[in-house]
């Protein structure tokens, strides 16, 4: 009778290796997940609030999707789980509001400036928007759908300047990463966005009064309404807009 | 029974999608929107870009398929699984390690600017250098299997007959392979039509000069959902037609 007790012996250590890592993985008490999407301009100051936030509230586990707000928002449109939307464009918000998918009218909590980023050193020798017309230089710019795009051109038309751009990305950090690698002479982003690769980018600021405001709001969808509440509170709270100007957002 | 069943799923797997597209298709919008600006643009831009790219994996791509079958040298299994990364790999990562050698501060694209002032990324010939990346491995796996498998008896035959090595090859080798090269060009062809994730990251992305019909698609889905979608069945036309015509040729050749 050899075989099957070595068998059974090999389910049971399995059984139990199985139990082990469930146990590891939920060693406190049941958390809930509160699904946050929010623009991409937001990913490193919201990681960031994570912690803080989740130690505040030990019963919540925040899981973030980022992506460009039209197509986050389309997502919600489609069904997408999600509790919260914090989204880069109020516009597209108003549209959310419209489709009656949010729980209550939607909170500005942070702004951000354009600013033009070169690669360190300024290889270019980009000076201003003025430059942005200059055929001669690789230019980019985010897609003229996505918030940072829209933005970067009502700047430059602020200014008078038909911009002459080689690329118009799908989204900022595409962009970032290019200028980062020497690939485009300069571009314009968030101000926020400098802070990502600090070392390997440098701003030229713009002068205007032209920003990008983010509201925030939680959605009829959500499965779990008080954490979402408890997220933007948090993001609302002065705890979370200390952390937001940390990180070079503007106060709403 | 269940073989019919298993194939009617997995039938499924491959009609499903395309009914949804065809039933969420905006239809009475459909020819305003495949002559709108961008549409056009995208499509001139991927059907130039498309065949180009062929034409290239044919140049480079049949001599090293021969090489690779038929030379015996060290390190031939290591090339040939160079040559079949870029059926596995991400084709970003692809677009990626292009920039590393081919963008503007690139292993050879830094010396290539400085010296003839030439810059692939946002340059429609980039999209082509991106596309033949992604596409040319088609052609050189099917082109290297048939010459493989073809028996080398009619050559034999050729040469002792005395014919030239490049009169063997036009007359004797490279129409035995015929249907293996045509079906190669279609694969490679219908692979650089739909490339994406290559030409965004190398070539970036502007409407009459890098911007293919994948990715205005891709963008449309942001902004225009109609007009993304519209773009999508035309690729797909496009696609099931020369499929289906290569399909009756290949057939008749066997």
């Amino acid at each position: 009778m050899k075989r099957p007790r070595a068998r059974g012996s090999a389910v049971g250590l399995i059984l139990m290796l199985l139990l082990a890592a469930g146990c590891a993985d939920s060693a406190g008490p049941e958390r809930t997940t509160v699904v946050v999407s929010s623009a991409s301009s937001l990913t490193d100051v919201f990681e960031a609030i994570e912690q803080p936030f989740e130690a505040a509230h030990p019963n919540l586990d925040v899981v973030f999707n980022f992506g460009g707000s039209p197509t986050l928002a389309a997502q919600v449109a489609e069904g997408a789980p999600a509790d919260v939307l914090a989204l880069a464009n109020d516009a597209v918000m108003q549209l959310v509001v419209a489709g009656g998918l949010t729980a209550g009218p939607p909170a500005v909590f942070a702004r951000n400036i354009p600013v033009i980023a070169v690669p360190v050193g300024n290889p270019a020798g980009v000076a201003g928007l003025a430059d942005f017309g200059r055929e001669d230089l690789v230019l980019g710019l985010c897609a003229e759908d996505i918030p940072c795009g829209a933005l970067a051109r009502k700047v430059l038309a602020e200014a008078n300047v038909s911009p002459s751009i080689d690329t118009a990305e799908p989204n900022v950090r595409a962009l970032l990463g290019r200028i980062t690698a020497g690939e485009l002479d300069a571009g314009i982003v968030y101000a926020t966005d400098l802070d990502a690769a600090p070392d390997r980018l440098e701003g030229i600021p713009i002068a205007t009064t032209s920003t990008t405001s983010y509201p925030i709001v939680t959605l009829t969808t959500s499965e779990h309404p008080d954490g979402a509440e408890a997220f933007v509170d948090f993001v609302l709270s002065d705890a979370g807009q200390r952390i937001l100007a940390e990180f070079g957002f503007l106060s709403p | 029974m269940t073989l019919l069943v298993l194939g009617a799923v997995g039938a499924m797997v491959f009609v499903l999608p395309f009914v949804g597209l065809l039933v969420r298709a905006p239809w009475s919008a459909l020819p305003e929107l495949l002559t709108d600006d961008i549409a056009a643009d995208a499509l001139r831009l991927s059907l130039i870009s498309s065949l180009a790219s062929t034409a290239v994996a044919a140049i480079l791509g049949l001599p090293l398929a021969w090489v690779l079958a038929r030379v015996e040298f060290p390190g031939r299994g290591l090339a040939r699984g160079l040559v079949l990364l870029p059926l596995v790999l991400p084709p970003v990562v692809g677009g990626t390690a292009l920039l590393f050698a081919l963008g503007r501060r690139g292993l050879v694209g830094e010396p290539l600017a400085d010296v003839t002032g030439l810059v692939l990324p946002f340059s429609t010939l980039g999209v082509i250098v991106a596309t033949t990346f992604v596409s040319m491995p088609f052609l050189v796996i099917t082109v290297e299997g048939a010459l493989r498998n073809l028996d080398g008896r009619h050559e034999d035959a050729a040469e002792t007959l005395g014919a030239s090595p490049w009169r063997v090859l036009w007359r004797v080798t490279l129409p035995m392979i015929r249907p293996s090269i045509v079906a190669g060009l279609a694969l490679t062809w219908a692979r650089a039509l739909g490339e994406f994730g290559a030409t965004i990251t190398f070539a970036g992305n502007l409407q009459d000069r890098t911007q293919t019909l994948p990715l205005a698609i891709f963008v449309g889905l942001e902004s225009d959902r109609d007009a993304a979608i519209a773009m999508s069945l035309v690729m797909i036309a496009i696609a099931l037609i020369v499929i289906m015509a290569l399909r009756r040729r290949w057939w008749q050749e066997l």
